[in-house]
């Protein structure tokens, strides 16, 4: 059996340490926060804000307190605001040592593309290219096929880049697999799932 | 040197004009200059440019002034929650030009700290370097950006004295420092203004300095997305 959406949001908070900044993209990787038990992470929303806490009780929603998704989240007793220029500073300075995101596709050089199919609704990167090209470690958790079955880790990405280069690590719904030299790497395989039927719903090169 | 005015619209008078470029704060819905932008809207000024993260939803935030088709180019990272937005965009009517959101945080930074340009490595790779010059540093390649000088900055922050130092609330503070900062002029909208000396000197988020004209007024501060949980949950 495939992970399904907790079950790989728990695989990607075992990629993260105690002690860690972190921002958690939209979608799967917000679930990942769920999972961290009891390591000491501190969430970062890319809209003025570290040590982001869960949703409000009905009826405690403050409209100046919300997360990158534009919903309503709650302070912890850590948490410091500040601007948006400072917020990328910390993201652009390297300070944030970790990001999971989402995507549309990864190729086997670790280009990332997850903000624009052209011809179809276009409603822009945020700060998706800014975390890819800042974070010390970029962790995408996302399917390994489309709806249609074609994979989504690519030789090479076909939609607009978000960042070159920029992916370490994906965790799909079949396992965990690494961008090293020449393509990916299987890292890890997702229990009922053979090896097999990793290589086959990939196109990009997998390397030993 | 007499910086509180009675409403947005006379905070507006005499700066308002066609043509302008105009800085605003605010992602998303929180913490927008909602009622300077209702009075730009009654202002009636066209063609304007909107250096902004978003472009608000359809009846608030900068949505109204799309409504009114005021505004000719919008400089933004997302604009995804805007239906009239995309109309206007894929009928040519509207001129678009996404920026990295930390790209545009920093542009706006820049602008206000007298410094024109940078280079940073995001969007190094993507479309967004297209036609920017790229220079290496230390082996890793990088973009040049440019700062945003605009004619007026509108912000909203929680509390402001009689001088202009603001005071934000939680995270409704993003944009709003760094776009008051790039403005020739800049108006703040608060919703308390205080007598000076009331404010912890030690605590102002942005220095009076930077603020131009302000005004006191009721805000709906509308929530774009209302999450819970429940209390059996916790």
């Amino acid at each position: 059996m495939p992970w399904d959406r907790n079950q790989m949001a728990a695989r990607a908070a075992q990629e993260l340490e105690d002690g860690m900044y972190v921002n958690l993209g939209i979608g799967i990787p917000t679930l990942v926060a769920n999972y961290v038990g009891d390591k000491d992470i501190t969430l970062q929303s890319e809209n003025g804000m570290l040590g982001m806490g869960p949703f409000p009780f009905e009826g405690e929603e403050d409209p100046d307190l919300i997360n990158a998704g534009k919903q309503t989240i709650t302070e912890l007793s850590r948490t410091a605001y500040f601007d948006s220029a400072t917020s990328f500073a910390m993201i652009r300075g390297g300070k944030i040592a970790a990001a999971v995101l989402g995507a549309m596709e990864v190729d086997e050089e670790g280009d990332l593309a997850n903000w624009m199919i052209p011809g179809v609704l276009v409603k822009g990167m945020g700060g998706a290219m800014d975390l890819v090209a800042g974070v010390r470690r970029v962790i995408v958790v996302m399917d390994h096929t489309n709806k249609h079955g074609k994979s989504k880790l690519l030789k090479k990405c076909t939609l607009p880049l978000t960042g070159k280069k920029v992916v370490n690590r994906i965790i799909t719904n079949l396992g965990v697999l690494d961008v090293v030299d020449g393509g990916l790497k299987i890292i890890e395989i997702a229990e009922g799932v053979t090896e097999d039927e990793i290589r086959a719903a990939t196109e990009a090169n997998i390397v030993n | 040197m007499k910086k509180v005015y009675a409403n947005a619209t006379e905070a507006l008078d005499g700066v308002i004009s066609d043509g302008m470029m105009i800085a605003a704060g605010g992602f998303g819905l929180c913490g927008i200059p909602e009622l300077l932008l209702e009075a730009i809207k009654d202002s009636g000024a066209q063609d304007l440019t909107f250096a902004s993260n978003n472009a608000g939803v359809d009846d608030f935030g900068i949505g109204i002034l799309l409504q009114t088709k005021q505004v000719k180019k919008m400089i933004s990272s997302y604009v995804g929650e805007n239906a009239e937005f995309m109309r206007q965009y894929l009928a040519g009517e509207l001129e678009l030009e996404f920026n990295p959101q930390g790209t545009l945080a920093e542009r706006m930074r820049a602008g206000g700290a007298g410094i024109p340009g940078f280079y940073t490595k995001t969007g190094v790779g993507t479309v967004i370097a297209d036609g920017k010059e790229h220079k290496d540093f230390n082996g890793e390649t990088y973009i040049l950006e440019e700062g945003i000088f605009a004619d007026l900055a509108i912000v909203k922050a929680w509390k402001a004295d009689d001088t202009g130092n603001l005071i934000f609330r939680k995270t409704a503070r993003n944009f709003n420092v760094p776009a008051a900062t790039c403005g020739k002029i800049c108006i703040a909208e608060v919703e308390e203004i205080v007598p000076r000396g009331s404010l912890d000197p030690d605590m102002i988020h942005l220095p009076g300095i930077y603020v131009h004209r302000i005004i006191q007024g009721q805000h709906e501060k509308r929530i774009e997305q209302r999450t819970t949980r429940k209390k059996e949950e916790a």
